[in-house]
């Protein structure tokens, strides 16, 4: 089954000749439209989770599917593969269910848009893009139920429909869809800005056809990504060995006391290819923590990883994707049987950027990154407000970049491309709440040459009673540090009640009701961190304990004592490095702190919380 | 008595331009800026032109300066020590900052964090709290504060910035603060949030008070000691300085709030595009300011230039206003290469600067620039700045054949290809400033200036579609002219949150009456009698939700009667305008703002002679150029010499003193009343 194009024009494309120069011209015109897309939407979103924190994704691709501009890679062969019915000029099509797209979006939360361009009718591209909203019904608020087991439980699944037929919009649907919805108006609001989005990237292509002619952009498309097979042809065959390479990291459990979840990879080269095997990632859980991973998507993951870490100046498109071969297990964490609940698959997706990262590192360390804040933890926040209207939140939290090749984690940031956090003020301002404190938590970055971003330790003070939800992981697990660098801290949560009794919560959790005079302290984890801790200058520790990102205490393990004013003390600190120096194991490649036994046997003292169950697979799983 | 100095001070050059004001006699100067200490060229100049036009300082009743010394303290990061003091918990707000890492996916790998403007060991904490009414929550303790204000004295701070969290809402407890910093710490400047940018969003109203901070020091010093230097040569008229907004403010003022100066220079320009291109009777343009490294773009609609919230000088964000200049790091030392693995031809955003400068400098640059295709291709004449540079046109060809070489093409298609990515770039900048928001370029005339905008204009008009194309007299000096003809301007804002349908529209009005009058006020002390104020407000709009608000105009008078409902009806339609739908969304008022303006400068441009639309007289010569893809012969005048009327087919050249403008084959130039040249394609 695959989708049938219809062209009113249906000539075949000449292949022109595309001077150089006409060809950097459309290559920075499509980055341009591309931001384009942005601007529009966040200017015209409603929800902060889309508008303040950016979460959508936006796409500018070739005829063929292959993503020209944008930064997720390129989901359209997907959707192509799985939609059985036809597609002209005015169609605008939408869709949420990832099991119809074969994981063009992962969860349900996410909608995607997708806009056939035309010009003079015949179809020259595709411009996309999808958006997390906030709520699309369900079991929980926020549609991200964590003890979900099927995805009937996750909210409304889109399968591929049209919102617009040849131009007209399909009222009765949206008003179908959007009465599941717990926030209609900005779940309404948001859709409208995507598609405005899609129609500036559409608008700009075809603009691009009348001023260049419509052969000259598609033979442009066409050697725009050949230009970038060839840079990464040469890249794989210089930073990619034939000898296989394997690493593994954990999901730290699943939400229902199961865990840790292994997601494994091994990656070679062979002739010119590379492969990058799953073989070895643990069955699909029964809860909503599997990810449906597009292979193309990972493809542009790891394209992405290869670029940023060997040369970032390499132009970046989809057109290497035959260079690259993706096997994923079947029925595996990361290609789950349809119907698993898959609504928080964003713990496995952020693990999968540890997981590259380590991979590419493994052969260069010099290149090696820590593990980092690889994931997006989650606060959800329902309620009544006093005037007894509903009341929504759902916030992204941010954590401690990994320590770097390149120098220090930044504190307290986000890993996710364009996403910024809420202002605390216009938080205070909508929602029954206050921000009591906000700030990074000293110590909680890994140590290292190049010390681990800090994580970041919110405390929300609730003002009306309500529910919320957590999102979060590597409460359990360290995020590792690399070449002699120390593992980070590991997140917390802890509800003080207005009694003053405290509760640890779990790192994912939903239904905890919560009333006015409560404060969470939702601590995010730190960054791993990079290099030998005692080659750190002495007197940068030193500063950063004025700073309050490292305590005295802390600042021990860089080997590094103070004097009571607070100045470095040479002696006692060059005496403690000869010490330390004797145990620190410098050219040890990962430090992933104790193993999964010690971790298990000391869960409960450490963390407040049992340790989580290993999981047992159905059979034939 | 009545003359006006406007004074511009560019990397390169000091620009002055003195206008006698009842007869719009102008005379103009450029002397070398000197960037150690910027006020000695313009003091230097101050006299040079003096002299030029037979007049003292004493003659100068007014003195308007454009200056980029905040912005240059920005750039090279020379700001003072500034100490920041935050309520209790939000010790690391700019440490935080917004958690954004900027780039695509993965762009952390390489993201190098600037350092935060406050260092964080001078940033401490004070027990209180407002909620987000502006409601006492916990009150202000002030022994705590006397205690971490040794820290900051320890620290040795030379500046104070305090934000408090929803001091938007009610700043009595900053100003509380304030008063006992200035009882512990004498002497040292202290800027509140609260005035600087009475606004919800804790870390930008932070964030830009610490960078008002920051530059204070700096600032001061520069302006007082021009102010001195002024007064010694007998200088008693008005000094007043150019704000990012395009509007004027005595210097005084400017100590105070130097964060209003960031953009200053590249406010100069617009102003002075603005104030010739009206003289053409033009009022709906696209402005290109060309210099060495850098090109700045703006749109003006009905004689008014868009202005934007946010200032953004390096990796600094400020929310200031400021004219909507877009910059793009492309100017005629912007350098030419072809990276190996992509094999893509890229110009910019590395400069050759001044030094060495483009290889035809002849001051030992070898890499090729946008200036050198331009000498390759024959647009430049071999001689810059009327006759005082000689350019090397065969280290100009040396330079771009390593392009042709790594592109496999000839010299000249090399060449070409460097001008053509080159205008690119800038018309990529001038959609964000058009399209993106909503215009058409087809509708606006396009103004050239700046050393290289008069090359290039003529080409980015025929890819924006933007006629005529205008080149001022004087292209080199015109910020200058921005700086001498703008007005005095102070503007005031307030955050507000409430829904349009249910606003009181009484409530509204007192509350603009009194903002009015504030902003009023601090013009009377700036010299600007109230009779000669105006006064404009703005509403900032939004549908209830949305992140960003639409800025609209509007009335006082009348705006009891159906204003609210008026203002509802123009945010629908500027709403489908900017982005092609509208809801049917509640709308939400969010902010105010008040701007009272300064009476406008009453100088009319200096008129040419007529001519009788033959140019043979200016004609100096011909000369080869590579055009179109081939070989052709362009015809070189002289513009001082060109009368009003005249009438030059393209392909031609025309120089003068400071800048040379191309005209292109296919394409006919017009000389108006004033000397500008006016460019249209061919019938």
């Amino acid at each position: 089954m695959t989708a049938t194009i219809i062209q009113e024009n249906t000539t075949d494309f000449e292949q022109v000749d595309v001077d150089p120069i006409t060809l950097d011209i459309i290559e920075n015109a499509l980055k341009n439209a591309r931001f384009e897309m942005d601007a529009t939407l966040f200017r015209t979103a409603m929800s902060p989770g889309i508008r303040e924190q950016g979460d959508a994704f936006p796409l500018i691709a070739d005829k063929g599917g292959l993503m020209l501009a944008g930064q997720f890679g390129s989901f359209i062969q997907g959707f192509l593969n799985g939609f059985d019915g036809t597609i002209e000029e005015g169609d605008i099509i939408w869709l949420s269910d990832p099991y119809t797209c074969e994981g063009a979006v992962s969860h349900a939360n996410d909608w995607l848009i997708l806009l056939a361009i035309f010009k003079d009718g015949r179809h020259v591209g595709w411009s996309a893009m999808f958006g997390h909203m906030t709520d699309v019904g369900g079991m929980v608020p926020g549609s991200l139920p964590t003890n979900a087991i099927s995805i009937f439980q996750e909210g409304i699944r889109i399968p591929p429909v049209k919102l617009y037929k040849k131009g007209v919009k399909q009222d009765d649907l949206l008003k179908i869809v959007l009465h599941q919805c717990r926030m209609p108006e900005w779940a309404g609001a948001d859709l409208n800005a995507i598609v405005a989005a899609c129609r500036m990237a559409e608008r700009r292509v075809v603009e691009m056809c009348d001023r260049f002619g419509t052969d000259c952009y598609i033979s442009a498309t066409a050697k725009l990504l050949e230009r970038n097979r060839r840079a990464m042809a040469q890249l794989i065959e210089t930073s990619v060995g034939t000898e296989p390479v394997s690493f593994e990291d954990y999901v730290c459990d699943d939400g229902r006391g199961f865990g840790p979840y292994k997601i494994k990879c091994t990656m070679w080269r062979e002739g010119g290819k590379v492969i990058l095997d799953w073989e070895g990632t643990d069955p699909q859980s029964e809860s909503s923590i599997n990810f449906y991973l597009n292979e193309n998507m990972l493809k542009m993951f790891f394209g992405i990883y290869m670029i940023m870490v060997f040369d970032p100046q390499i132009l970046f498109n989809d057109g290497f994707y035959d260079l690259v071969e993706v096997r994923i297990p079947d029925g595996s964490l990361l290609k789950p049987k349809f119907p698993a609940a898959l609504s928080c698959r964003t713990h496995a997706l952020g693990r999968i950027f540890d997981v590259l990262g380590a991979l590419l590192g493994q052969r260069q360390p010099e290149f090696l990154n820590a593990a980092g804040f690889s994931s997006s933890p989650h606060l959800m926040y329902s309620g009544y407000d006093k005037d007894g209207e509903w009341f929504q939140l759902f916030q992204i939290g941010f954590g401690g970049i990994p320590g770097r090749p390149f120098g220090d984690g930044p504190d307290g940031h986000s890993l996710w491309p364009g996403f910024t956090n809420v202002p605390n003020e216009f938080l205070e301002a909508y929602f029954p709440l206050r921000i009591d404190r906000y700030e990074t938590i000293a110590d909680s970055g890994g140590a290292g040459l190049n010390r681990g971003g800090n994580g970041i330790s919110i405390h929300y003070h609730f003002l009306q009673k309500g529910t919320i939800s957590i999102h979060d992981d590597r409460w359990f697990t360290y995020p590792w540090g690399v070449n002699g660098g120390s593992p980070g801290m590991r997140s917390t949560k802890i509800l003080e009640r207005a009694d003053g009794s405290r509760e640890v919560l779990p790192s994912k959790c939903d239904n905890i009701e919560v009333m006015a005079g409560d404060v969470l302290v939702y601590d995010t984890w730190g960054g791993g961190g990079w290099g030998n801790p005692l080659e750190r200058d002495a007197a940068l520790v030193a500063r950063e304990v004025r700073q309050g990102l490292v305590s005295v205490k802390g600042a021990r393990a860089y080997g590094v004592v103070l004097t009571d004013d607070g100045a470095v003390d040479e002696a006692a600190t060059a005496e403690l490095r000869t010490v330390m120096a004797k145990d620190i194991k410098a050219d040890q490649i990962f430090n992933f702190g104790p193993s999964l036994d010690e971790l298990r046997e000391r869960c409960l003292a450490e963390t407040g919380l049992p340790a989580p169950v290993q999981p047992v697979w159905r059979q034939g799983a | 008595m009545e003359y006006r100095l406007g004074v511009d001070v560019g990397g390169t050059f000091t620009d002055l331009l003195l206008i006698e004001e009842k007869s719009g006699k102008t005379y103009r100067s450029k002397v070398p800026s000197t960037p150690s200490d910027p006020s000695q060229a313009v003091l230097s100049g101050t006299q040079a032109i003096c002299d030029m036009a037979g007049v003292s300082a004493a003659n100068l009743s007014f003195f308007m300066h454009g200056t980029t010394v905040a912005t240059n303290a920005v750039l090279e990061k020379k700001y003072a020590r500034v100490g920041l003091i935050v309520t209790d918990g939000y010790r690391q707000i700019l440490q935080v900052a917004r958690s954004l890492v900027p780039g695509g996916l993965a762009a952390w790998i390489i993201w190098q964090k600037p350092e935060t403007l406050a260092p964080l060991e001078c940033t401490v904490e004070v027990p209180e709290r407002l909620d987000s009414g502006g409601n006492i929550i916990h009150a202000l303790d002030e022994d705590a504060l006397r205690r971490e204000l040794e820290t900051l004295k320890k620290e040795k701070v030379e500046a104070v910035t305090i934000c408090l969290i929803n001091s938007f809402a009610n700043n009595a407890h900053e100003k509380r603060v304030g008063e006992i910093v200035e009882q512990e710490m004498p002497g040292i400047p202290v800027s509140l949030s609260s005035d600087i940018l009475p606004e919800k969003q804790e870390y930008e109203r932070a964030l830009t008070t610490v960078a008002n901070s920051a530059v204070r020091p700096t600032v001061a010093r520069y302006v007082q000691n021009l102010r001195r230097e002024l007064r010694a040569q007998g200088m008693a008229g008005q000094i007043n300085l150019l704000r990012s907004d395009g509007g004027l403010m005595s210097s005084e003022k400017s100590e105070e709030l130097p964060v209003s100066l960031l953009m200053s220079g590249p406010a100069g320009g617009v102003s002075g595009a603005l104030w010739m291109a009206k003289h053409a009777g033009y009022e709906n343009l696209l402005t290109l300011d060309m210099g060495g490294t850098s090109t700045d773009v703006s749109l003006i609609e009905h004689g008014t230039p868009r202005l934007t919230r946010d200032t953004e000088v390096g990796d600094l964000m400020v929310r200031t206003s400021s004219l909507d200049v877009k910059t793009v790091g492309a100017g005629g030392g912007s350098i030419a290469h072809v990276p190996e693995l992509t094999g893509a031809l890229r110009v910019g955003p590395e400069s050759a600067g001044a030094d060495p400068g483009p290889a035809c400098y002849g001051k030992g640059g070898e890499r090729p620039t946008v200036t050198d295709a331009n000498v390759v291709l024959g647009y430049l004449p071999a001689a810059l700045l009327g006759g005082e540079m000689k350019l090397d046109v065969d280290a100009a060809k040396k330079a771009v054949q390593t392009i042709a070489d790594a592109l496999g093409t000839s010299l000249m298609e090399a060449a070409a290809g460097i001008i053509d990515i080159v205008n690119e770039n800038m018309f990529g900048a001038l959609r964000l400033v058009s399209v993106r928001q909503g215009y058409d370029p087809r509708d606006f005339a396009l103004i050239g200036f700046g050393g290289g905008g008069p090359l290039q204009a003529n080409a980015i008009g025929k890819l924006t579609g933007s006629w005529p194309v205008i080149i001022p007299p004087a292209p080199g000096v015109l910020c200058a002219y921005g700086d001498a003809t703008t007005r005095m301007r102070a503007e005031k804002a307030r955050s507000l949150s409430s829904r349009l349908d249910t606003a009181e529209a009484g409530e509204l009005v007192t509350i603009l009456e009194e903002m009015a009058w504030e902003v009023s006020r601090e013009l009377i002390e700036q010299d600007v009698p109230e009779a000669e104020q105006e006064v404009q407000f703005e509403a900032g709009v939004r549908y209830q939700g949305q992140g960003f608000e639409v800025v609209l105009p509007f009335a006082l008078d009348g705006f009891v009667d159906g204003g609210l409902a008026r203002l509802a009806e123009a945010f629908h339609a500027e709403h489908e305008k900017l982005f092609t739908f509208r809801l049917e969304a509640p709308i939400e008022l969010v902010n105010l703002r008040v701007t009272v303006l300064g009476k406008a400068a009453n100088v009319r441009a200096s008129e040419i002679d007529g001519g009788n639309g033959d140019p043979s007289e200016a004609k100096t010569g011909t000369t080869t150029v590579w055009m179109d893809g081939m070989e052709k012969q362009a015809t070189l005048y002289d513009r001082a010499l060109l009368r009003a009327g005249d009438r030059i087919s393209g392909p031609a050249i025309v120089t003068e003193m400071d800048s040379t403008t191309l005209i292109l084959s296919d394409h006919v130039a017009e000389i108006d009343h004033f000397g500008n040249i006016l460019i249209n394609p061919a019938a």
